[in-house]
């Protein structure tokens, strides 16, 4: 299909023109290594440091507290591996949600293996913790806390800034994994020691990610080597990469409010659209969220077969559908939220970038009704009873 | 990740529905698991009076994999004997499809499994003597529902306290 429509930009986004742009000369004209002494290198350290300098502005953090990464998977791995490896460290607490994304709960489910506590914590029927939940979960060993800012599967934000000052109080680390909200929110870093971002949810490139690390913060690296990124990331710089995060950022920062606007008001007409869908519900807060995600459940029908119908109409969008995972059980998220399990297999995110205009909204609210009841067509459950049971 | 085939009875599925005065119905699947199956056959004599599946439809809740195999298990039992479908194995499914991906393997059993409780169904409402193989599937079958149940009683348990909640005026949910 020629004129396919993108709405799984919580997945991955197309990279900006101008950030291509960026980039194109670090491939091939400047291509030394940063760590380099000649003028090749020099020139390639030059873009990365201005790279971070960028960033570190825009999060209102020092250069020398932005640490570039892989992706974010790694920087989530760093901030909780690290903090539990931190010098004179042995064992400990850790706090989190039930609604992370894989890249912390596996890194914490990993520690919990190894000879550490860790505590999960519950979250209401939007996807919300509250502070005083973390308040009361802490312990005397309790050496971080690690809180999703916005959540990549519903969109919920998180009181990221009243944990924050709770974690202050104590002295205790606090990580907050910001891939979905980094340049769509206002980030409240001055209340946060870690965060973790990544540069391909937000127009720039796959492959690079970054770790905030505050100066007081102590982690050990987890990637030994050559000493890289102040002996807290070894391994050669991505230069193309970091100079495409840098101008996604940049990016970010100009458009956000316009950009931001919009999304708002897309997100706004899913709710109204998919709303007025019989047997459909919206996961997560209905105000409180990111601009970009909106996830709901459709009652009778499976999230994969959905997205494929979809797909189809040469429409992109994703499910929490775990159907094609190992355990076959439906999302974490979604079961941590309390949506009925008739209806938890039935997700669909919608999420929108900043090329999503009108029109890509207009077609999905007109395909997607038909889609609905022909599956629904095909259930044995019955849709429009409370019970949601299968019809006799 | 999943053939032209697949895809093909995905898009367009033969049989599907409820099918008007069955002669049986096969129920499996867990919702849990985000598969639930039901099978329907009309079962007649042919001309020779043996009992044949005249007719077979079935309601899937489930993945594309899940709808492509209950079409193509529909396909394969329509016009058979009741004893040449209960022979049909999920190998043969998956092998009509050209294969399907590892971690979907078990929607090509549960359609197998809705034919083999739909066929097991009929002989016994009728007290007609179950062949060995087909009383040890269902058996089989049975046991694997009863451990799913157990393996998922928490989430079972939590599901009913929702649905209680949703009797007493929850909103937004299942509405």
């Amino acid at each position: 299909m020629s004129d396919r429509v993108y709405l799984d930009n919580s997945a991955t986004t197309p990279v900006a023109p101008e950030v291509l742009d960026a980039m194109r000369p670090y491939f091939d004209s400047v291509y030394g290594n940063p760590s380099s002494l000649h003028a090749f290198g020099r020139e390639a350290r030059r873009a990365v440091e201005a790279s971070r300098a960028t960033i570190a502005e825009f999060l209102r953090v020092l250069p020398e507290e932005v640490v570039f990464t892989s992706g974010a998977t790694e920087a989530d791995n760093l901030a909780i591996l690290g903090s539990a490896y931190a010098p004179r460290r042995s064992g400990g607490h850790v706090v989190s949600t039930k609604i992370e994304h894989h890249a912390v709960l596996h890194s914490i489910n990993w520690l919990t293996s190894h000879g550490f506590d860790a505590t999960l914590l519950d979250v209401d029927g939007s996807g919300r913790v509250e502070p005083d939940q973390v308040r009361a979960a802490l312990r005397k060993d309790t050496f971080l806390v690690s809180i999703i800012a916005g959540s990549n599967e519903i969109g919920t934000l998180e009181p990221i800034a009243e944990i924050g000052a709770i974690c202050r109080e104590r002295g205790i680390a606090f990580h907050t994994d910001a891939v979905q909200a980094f340049g769509k929110i206002d980030l409240p870093t001055p209340s946060v020691d870690l965060l973790s971002a990544s540069a391909h949810k937000l127009h720039g490139p796959k492959g690079v990610g970054l770790l905030v690390v505050r100066k007081k913060t102590h982690i050990s690296p987890t990637t030994h080597g050559g000493g890289h990124e102040s002996g807290r990331r070894s391994g050669t710089e991505n230069v193309p990469g970091i100079v495409g995060f840098a101008a996604a950022t940049r990016l970010a920062a100009r458009e956000r409010d316009e950009v931001g606007a919009r999304m708002r008001r897309f997100r706004a007409r899913l709710i109204e659209g998919v709303g007025s869908i019989p047997g459909t519900r919206l996961n997560g807060h209905p105000t409180d969220s990111l601009p970009h995600i909106a996830n709901f459940s459709f009652q009778g029908i499976e999230g994969e077969s959905l997205v494929m119908r979809l797909d189809e109409h040469g429409i992109a969008a994703s499910t929490g559908s775990a159907c094609s995972s190992p355990d076959l059980e439906p999302s974490h998220v979604l079961v941590a939220i309390g949506v009925p399990l008739s209806m938890a297999h039935g997700s669909l995110r919608i999420s929108t970038g900043r090329q999503t205009t009108d029109a890509d909204i207009d077609r999905l609210l007109d395909v997607l009704p038909r889609v609905v009841k022909d599956l629904r067509d095909l259930s044995p459950f019955k849709v429009g009873e409370a019970t949601c049971t299968p019809r006799e | 990740m999943y053939t032209e085939r697949v895809i093909e009875h995905f898009r367009h599925p033969h049989n599907m529905g409820k099918l008007a005065n069955p002669s049986a119905i096969g129920k499996v699947g867990n919702i849990v698991c985000g598969d639930v199956m039901w099978l329907y056959i009309r079962v007649e004599k042919d001309g020779q009076g043996r009992d044949v599946i005249a007719d077979v439809s079935w309601e899937t809740f489930g993945c594309t994999a899940a709808i492509a195999t209950s079409s193509m298990v529909s396909d394969l039992a329509k016009g058979k004997t009741l004893l040449e479908a209960i022979a049909i194995t999920n190998q043969d499914v998956a092998q009509e499809l050209g294969g399907l991906p590892p971690v979907k393997m078990h929607c090509s059993a549960l359609a197998a499994d809705a034919l083999n409780e739909a066929i097991h169904n009929y002989l016994s409402e009728h007290g007609m003597p179950i062949p060995d193989a087909l009383r040890r599937r269902h058996e089989k079958i049975e046991k694997d529902v009863a451990a799913l149940d157990k393996r998922y009683k928490a989430f079972l348990d939590r599901e009913q306290a929702k649905e209680g909640a949703a009797a007493a005026g929850e909103p937004n949910s299942c509405n």
